[in-house]
């Protein structure tokens, strides 16, 4: 919505296509607050937070189809064409000079970190419970296990306490918590809700239903499995992480990055199609609306900036140095401002950002904590990168 | 000295609380003034902000082939941070709501909730098709 809002006001022609019923997307099921912050300097739910976007969407008359589905992109000679159908509608074929892709991201599943065990009913991704909670108003169990400590599994905690349901544990396989410092206040120590850091799931136990987990603590690198226990619970929650949902981009030929599972993007945000362009969790995952937003209208911005025929005259390449794990996008441009997201690999107090062009520092940043699951932004002028030459590399480490 | 992490926004600063002899507090650790005013409350009276869905009702006579597009649960949230001892009170209140569509956000679903002076407030419009 941000990026349409965006090309819209710079005077294109935008349709919105979404397969859900409402605009919004995965706002809508998320109804704790904590939203728009940066963006409002307000403390919104997610509805309230997509509400107003929304309302300035209608009250551009942007052009929107819900209950849409795309189902392939492609290329002629001078557009882009989107196969999307709709019940209402049926097949559709649309003509669009420029694509901005904002699909999201989709929940990791049991089958992505293979856990063994048996397969009966009670086992949700977090998100979908989320959606049956607060949507479709089912509880999908009463004692629950929580596997993972993403945001989602981490806010489903507290939802699950606040429905009256009893969380057993929230299991972590790595050595600190994968979600917000402040979710883990809020939703795991508020309920005294025990979180093992450093623990793997070893088994599901149940037959018709879920009776069972048994979890192993992970000392030094190996599985102690003698010292395994299990806990009791009806029901188990995966918020073990978000995987960009690419499977459009793939299919229209669109390089995807290891590092992030989204599009290679270049300093406009731009994929390896030219004319397509990715923000939001279909580029990287955040953790922040806020920020997604930030990214959406510079998308949206770049792509009118695009149709009306810019071009970057040169970029510079960008380089993860140590402890980072990803910087997005993967060039800069060294005659525009720009703004840089990326993740730590590690935890670490009094960290700093390391700048290097060619090897030379042209800037540092002071940082008080780091830890992988608060993404770091920054921002560089032009007169950072004056001395950028055509083949110069751009390296960001955290020291 | 009372450690803390402070949950008003997602920069998380890790906060200590220092009472001297005569009970003043000193905050130490904060990036900005919420989190001072985080600490002080959190130690004296600790508050959340809850978010909750109540039940969709629809209209009396209401009849459309639609019905079965209508969202079934209307989000709502305390218009401010709700003192951490009523919540479970408040919860038992809310479970038992239910909303009459269509609603407006902002709409107040329950005025001065448990003697508070904290509304509960509806986070999304619904309207009917």
């Amino acid at each position: 919505m941000a990026a349409a809002i965006e090309l819209d006001s710079r005077g294109n022609s935008v349709l919105v296509l979404d397969r859900e019923e409402s605009l919004g997307g995965i706002l809508m099921q998320c109804i704790h607050n904590g939203f728009g912050l940066i963006e409002f300097d307000e403390e919104l739910t997610g509805p309230e937070f997509a509400q107003r976007f929304e309302e300035k969407v209608y009250a551009r008359n942007i052009q929107v189809l819900l209950k849409t589905t795309v189902l392939d992109i492609r290329e002629d000679d001078k557009h882009k064409v989107i196969y999307a159908v709709s019940a209402k509608k049926g097949m559709m074929r649309i003509e669009a000079r420029a694509i901005v892709l904002a699909m999201g991201c989709r929940e990791r599943n049991r089958g992505n970190i293979r856990i063994p065990g048996a397969r009966p009913a009670g086992i949700y991704t977090a998100g979908l419970a989320q959606r049956l909670v607060n949507i479709e108003g089912y509880i999908p169990g009463k004692d629950v296990a929580i596997i993972g400590s993403g945001d989602i599994g981490l806010i489903m905690a507290r939802r699950m306490s606040w429905s009256g349901c009893k969380v057993h544990a929230v299991i972590e396989i790595l050595p600190y918590p994968s979600g917000l410092t402040r979710n883990i206040v809020q939703c795991l120590n508020d309920f005294n809700i025990p979180l093992y850091l450093s623990h793997m799931v070893t088994n599901i136990y149940g037959k018709d239903r879920v009776e069972g987990i048994e979890i192993a603590p992970i000392e030094a690198g190996a599985l102690m499995s003698e010292k395994a226990f299990r806990i009791a619970c009806d029901t188990v929650l995966l918020s073990v992480g978000l995987v960009p949902e690419n499977e459009l981009s793939r299919d229209a030929g669109i390089e995807i990055h290891p590092a992030t599972n989204g599009p290679w993007v270049d300093s406009m945000l731009m994929t390896t199609m030219p004319g397509v362009f990715a923000c939001g969790n279909v580029l990287h995952v955040h953790d922040l609306v806020d920020y997604v937003v930030e990214e959406a209208r510079r998308a949206g911005a770049n792509a009118a900036a695009w149709l009306s025929g810019y071009r970057a005259e040169r970029e510079i390449r960008v380089k993860s140095g140590s402890n980072i794990r990803y910087i997005m996008p993967m060039r800069v441009n060294p005659e525009r401002e720009n703004r840089l997201y990326m993740r730590a690999l590690v935890v670490k107090n009094d960290a700093r950002l390391d700048v290097r062009l060619d090897g030379t520092e042209v800037k540092s940043r002071k940082l008080a904590h780091v830890q992988p699951s608060e993404m770091l932004s920054l921002t560089l002028k032009p007169e950072d990168l004056a001395a950028a030459r055509r083949d110069s590399t751009l390296e960001i480490a955290l020291v | 000295m009372k450690e803390l992490i402070c949950i008003t926004c997602p920069m998380g600063c890790h906060l200590s609380v220092d009472r001297d002899e005569l009970g003043n507090m000193k905050v130490t650790g904060n990036r900005c003034i919420r989190g001072e005013q985080y600490a002080r409350e959190e130690v004296l009276n600790p508050k959340r902000v809850v978010t909750f869905t109540c039940a969709a009702l629809l209209p009396e006579n209401y009849s459309s082939a639609a019905e079965s597009e209508i969202v079934p649960r209307v989000p709502v949230r305390t218009t401010n941070a709700f003192p951490k001892e009523m919540i479970s009170e408040l919860l038992c209140v809310l479970r038992k709501q239910s909303i009459r569509l269509p609603v407006m956000c902002g709409d107040i679903v329950i005025k001065d909730a448990l003697g508070t002076g904290i509304d509960v407030i509806v986070t999304r419009t619904i309207t009917l098709p």
